[in-house]
């Protein structure tokens, strides 16, 4: 049960941030950060399916999330759940067509590694 | 005035805190109150909407919802690869929470993951938050601030 909460978190994360990264990009940079500026955010990306089905996918993470928490310890379900970050760089870099520089895939990597330790 | 890059950095840093404080603090809260519901594994959402009732489950969410709003402002302008290595300073933060506030017992294994990540991080945010090509036209001059639709 456990395991299988901890895959329909990590699939959900994934599809969840990397559809947030397309719809916030569309959208175009947020310079201003005045209530009323921010509400007019708000009911352009409510047209967005992209967003939408983020933030889908990301409340079926949160229940899954709720229920793992509810039957395992904090710092089994953080680190565990991280495995989501191999998969999204995965995606930023073939399907967002983001340009890694040595230096940030470094960086990626010695994240990667020491989430894995934290996770053992 | 300060040039485009330090105000484009500097923005990146505060929305990056709000980002990780409210997941550390939101997920700490929502772990602490689902401790005291107790195990829930149900098809029906009665048992999900009563754990919402309690107190810190509500704290909790109501910090997620933060973290997800600030999340997506920040990817309005930094590069998902860029987000994702950047905000994992939230499980050093973890971690260090179970260690001096819940006393947990953390391991040489755990510091020496701790220790690898904060120097990961510290790689990841000296590069451009946004490294694809759109870099150029879109930071050096403001332009449409809420989008086109």
């Amino acid at each position: 049960m456990k395991w299988t909460l901890v895959t329909i978190i990590v699939l959900a994360t994934t599809a969840g941030e990397v559809l947030q990264a397309i719809g916030m990009r569309q959208h175009g940079e947020i310079h201003d950060f005045r209530p009323g500026a921010l509400g007019r955010v708000a009911s352009a990306l409510a047209q967005s399916w992209h967003i939408l089905a983020a933030i889908f996918a990301m409340a079926v993470s949160f229940f899954a999330f709720m229920a793992l928490v509810s039957m395992a310890e904090l710092s089994f379900a953080v680190p565990v759940t991280a495995a989501s970050f191999v998969l999204e760089t995965f995606f930023a870099k073939y399907l967002l067509k983001e340009h890694i520089g040595r230096t940030r895939w470094a960086g990626a990597l010695l994240v990667a590694a020491g989430v894995a330790l934290l996770a053992l | 005035m300060t040039s485009p890059l330090k105000r484009l950095h500097l923005k990146t840093r505060i929305v990056t805190a709000v980002v990780v404080l409210s997941n550390v603090l939101g997920n700490s809260f929502l772990s602490r109150g689902m401790q005291s519901v107790g195990e829930l594994i149900s098809p029906s959402p009665i048992p999900y909407i009563r754990a919402l009732l309690n107190p810190w489950v509500a704290l909790g969410v109501s910090l997620l919802i933060v973290w997800l709003l600030s999340h997506m402002a920040l990817l309005s302008w930094a590069d998902l690869s860029y987000v994702l290595p950047v905000t994992s300073i939230a499980y050093v933060l973890v971690a260090l929470v179970g260690r001096f506030v819940l006393h947990e017992h953390v391991s040489m294994t755990r510091w020496a993951g701790i220790a690898l990540i904060m120097i990961g991080v510290t790689l990841v945010s000296r590069t451009a938050p946004r490294a694809t090509l759109r870099l150029a036209p879109d930071t050096i001059k403001p332009q449409h601030s809420e989008g086109q639709s």
